[in-house]
């Protein structure tokens, strides 16, 4: 097996788990119990795909934005339905907004495509950097903005404060605020 | 049936000509301005302002928008007006709907001033891909500024129909107000907008027939802001034929609605949300027993306990007995599949059926599907596998479309129909015009069988979703069988593609996909050549988007002498720099050549992530966001 060693697994490893035990983002999702179809027909196909999984398919590949090509509409929706099939934790949030304070433009990203906070955050980083008034903005001390996100129940929360499970899980939209506003969702936690 | 990506059927659909204003034979024609060339499907070249023309010209005037007001069809409008000036000058008094492909080849004054008794505006903005998240939410196609113009020129305004383009609460509600005869709006896949948009909307146009939201994305909004949209209709009895909000994913007043559904006895097609249960459902439709379209909303009994109670299956099939106009179902959104036979007293009457959100077995299927034998129309999930294909074939012999989508629409996904429902499809629908059609395994044989079975193709897209694949039993490339596609279909304008292929499809689809029209392509090509053949041999090739294809500067620029003639061509992460589109740009003046980065400092460098090219009249827009550079 190929080693594909990301820092989601190091991430992981030192998380604190609240949710439930067992869901795990890198496993391929084909142990779906999908309501039987007559697959057991095309026998052959069948172990075609089977050799075909074992020699070439890479362990994960890397997300492709847009594909396959169902629009976000149809695909929540049946995620949430594949949720329920599968009797896992809902999978509430894929593509969310982004909203910056002081930037006149919405953004708008698929949470599945990231394994994790680091990943986010560089992604948002680079998003957005054009809007911040000091350039850099640096994630290591004293960051300008924070990043905060709105959870099913619509409240306002600090991203990292939960999981990376249970954020994708819970977030509806995010939003990076300026950083004396953060402050007040700060010492709430 | 909703119209989830017409494609080209939207282009071909005749349009009426109504209401010609009996008061358009005199006056009003005087000095036109400089008006430059058709709106959207590109018409006459300039047209200079002139003196009214002499009395006996007027005579012969009045008599051609006698006769051009019956013309319908708006290839044939643009035909009639490069005849001369006076066909020119007739057929733009006459045309009663106003379509713009773009809403940037032509801004709203050029289009507007020329057609000035147009009564219906169709408008399409943002280009397809923008669907599959390729192009940030902010980067155009705003209503506003056409609709901020109509209300000063076009009063009389009755029917809007709208196609990926951002439309505020703030332009629903002036909507609503500024046209007293407006009674059509159609939005299709739309954004920037939200239930208070709808609430004002519903308030102000009193003389609403026609309200589609079809597959728009809502502005979210947390639960105290959504408003009560639906108990905004006017307290009386309302002239509503056609009410669709499938995609308003809020909760809904139902003791509103049913009172609505209850005061609009022209009530013909009504698709509620998936937050109607089907206790309420058959409310409805007791209600309305004249329905032709009904979208189910989620077909599942109340989750609340202490709801609605059982809901007795024979009492709901005896309200679907009783409906016996219906001819287009959808819906189904979270079906409990035990109540689905209650649909049988109608399947047979049924044109158009959209089970694409039921999660449903080939057997849960087959009793359907079996008494559904004037089904022209049929969109389903792949969970019916290729079993439940089979049973279509069976039974479905007047088959136009076919739609089946997936139910994981992964890459790495099992994929639950493949080749052998393909062909079984192929062998029972012999009538079939357009395929849509996801899976993850096919073979060249089975598009082939296809493509001498249905020799009616108009539209053939078949998606692959794991990129690259080849054919899974003779590990090919898929090259022969689209190429077997474009051969063998001499009617087919739109065509998608997908699994692993090489240059070598392109040269068939130059050579033989001479009516292609709209061309998708995703992750296929070895090099420049497949974009040269493309664009040196599809001659009617109007629309062309591209996505992660090895295709650069000498392929983009080789269809320079056949921009002009497109609607757009669309390419991302393909491997094009902006040497190449600074070309294109110089060489072609009237071409909006757009650059789109991920944020503006991605616009510096020299490779080109995302490309847009389109044909205006109007040189680049003022509304680009910072990270669209036109060149």
């Amino acid at each position: 097996m190929g080693s594909f060693v990301n820092d989601a697994d190091n991430l992981r490893d030192t998380e604190l788990r609240l949710g439930l035990p067992g869901t795990d983002d890198a496993a391929p999702e084909k142990s779906s119990s999908s309501p039987s179809t007559a697959r057991g027909t095309s026998k052959r196909a069948l172990e075609d795909d089977d050799d075909k999984k074992e020699l070439s398919s890479p362990p994960a590949k890397a997300q492709v934005v847009g594909w396959p090509p169902v629009r976000s509409h149809r695909r929540n929706n049946l995620q949430v339905k594949k949720a329920e099939v599968e009797v896992e934790a809902e999978a509430g949030g894929l593509y969310v907004k982004v909203s910056m304070d002081g930037a006149p433009y919405l953004r708008k990203i698929d949470l599945k495509v990231y394994k994790g906070y680091k990943e986010l955050r560089q992604a948002l980083d680079s998003m957005f950097k054009c809007f911040s008034s000091s350039g850099e903005v640096s994630r290591k001390e004293g960051c300008e903005y924070a990043m905060t996100y709105e959870d099913k129940d619509g409240d306002w929360m600090m991203v990292g404060d939960v999981p990376w499970e249970m954020f994708i899980s819970s977030c509806r939209r995010l939003r990076i605020m300026k950083g004396n506003e953060a402050i007040g969702l700060q010492s709430r936690a | 049936m909703t119209e989830e990506d017409g494609g080209d059927g939207e282009e071909n659909k005749d349009v009426e000509a109504r209401w010609w204003p009996p008061e358009a034979a005199d006056g009003g024609r005087l000095g036109e301005g400089p008006s430059g060339s058709g709106a959207g499907g590109g018409g006459g070249g300039g047209v200079l302002a002139d003196a009214p023309p002499p009395f006996s010209d007027q005579v012969l005037e009045n008599v051609l928008e006698n006769v051009l007001q019956f013309l319908g069809c708006r290839r044939d409008r643009n035909a009639a007006s490069l005849v001369c000036r006076s066909w020119y000058r007739a057929e733009a008094l006459t045309r009663s709907e106003l379509f713009v492909g773009n809403c940037y080849a032509v801004s709203p004054a050029r289009a507007l001033g020329r057609f000035r008794r147009a009564r219906a505006l169709v408008l399409k903005g943002r280009p397809r891909f923008a669907d599959f998240n390729l192009i940030p939410i902010d980067w155009g196609a705003l209503f506003s500024p056409w609709l901020t113009a109509m209300v000063v020129t076009h009063p009389w305004l009755e029917r809007v129909c709208l196609k990926r383009m951002t439309v505020s609460d703030d332009d629903l509600a002036l909507l609503a107000r500024s046209f007293p005869s407006f009674r059509d709006l159609t939005l299709i896949c739309c954004d920037g907008f939200g239930t208070p948009g709808l609430a004002a909307f519903a308030e102000h146009c009193r003389n609403l027939r026609v309200l589609d939201l079809i597959e728009n994305d809502l502005e979210d909004e947390v639960d105290e802001d959504v408003a009560d949209w639906i108990s905004r209709f006017p307290e009386t009895i309302t002239c509503l034929e056609s009410l669709s909000f499938e995609c308003v994913d809020f909760p809904v007043n139902f003791a509103a609605l049913e009172a609505l559904v209850a005061r609009s006895p022209s009530l013909r097609r009504l698709r509620v949300n998936q937050h109607v249960s089907l206790g309420q459902l058959r409310r409805l439709i007791a209600r309305a027993p004249h329905l032709t379209h009904l979208g189910t909303g989620s077909f599942r009994l109340e989750l609340v306990p202490g709801g609605a109670g059982d809901l007795n299956a024979a009492d709901l099939e005896a309200a679907f007995l009783a409906s016996n106009s219906l001819i287009c179902l959808s819906g189904f959104r979270e079906i409990a599949p035990e109540y689905l036979p209650a649909i049988y007293p109608v399947c047979v009457n049924l044109v158009s059926l959209n089970l694409s959100y039921a999660v449903i077995t080939a057997e849960q299927l087959r009793p359907v599907i079996l008494q559904c034998h004037n089904l022209q129309t049929f969109w389903v999930l792949d969970t019916v596998g290729d079993e439940g294909l089979r049973a279509v074939a069976k039974t479905c012999k007047n088959l136009h479309e076919l739609r089946v989508f997936p139910f994981d629409a992964t890459e790495e996904s099992e994929g639950s129909v493949s080749d052998i429902g393909l062909v079984a499809i192929s062998g029972g629908c012999r009538k079939l015009h357009s395929i849509l059609y996801f899976c993850q395994r096919m073979t060249n044989a089975a598009v082939l069988t296809m493509s001498k079975n249905c020799q009616d193709l108009v539209v053939f897209r078949l998606c692959i979703m794991g990129r690259h694949r080849p054919d899974h039993v003779t590990g090919e490339s898929m090259d022969e069988g689209f190429g077997a596609i474009v051969m063998n279909c001499k009617k087919l304008t739109r065509l998608a593609v997908s699994g692993l292929l090489t240059d070598k499809v392109f040269e068939y689809i130059a050579n033989y996909g001479k009516s292609v029209r709209t061309l998708s392509v995703a992750f296929a090509g070895n090099s420049d050549l497949s974009l040269k053949y493309v664009l040196e041999g599809c001659h009617n090739l109007q629309k062309l988007e591209i996505r992660d294809s090895p295709f650069g500067d000498a392929g983009l620029l080789s269809g320079i002498h056949h921009y002009y003639n497109m609607r757009f061509l669309w390419m991302s992460s393909c491997k094009l720099s902006l040497g190449g589109c600074n070309e294109v740009a110089r060489r072609l003046p009237h071409l909006v050549v757009e650059v789109i980065g991920n944020f503006p400092n991605e616009l510096d460098s020299d490779t080109v992530h995302k490309l847009y090219l389109y044909r205006s009249l109007e040189g680049p827009r003022d509304d680009a966001p910072p990270y669209v550079r036109t060149l």
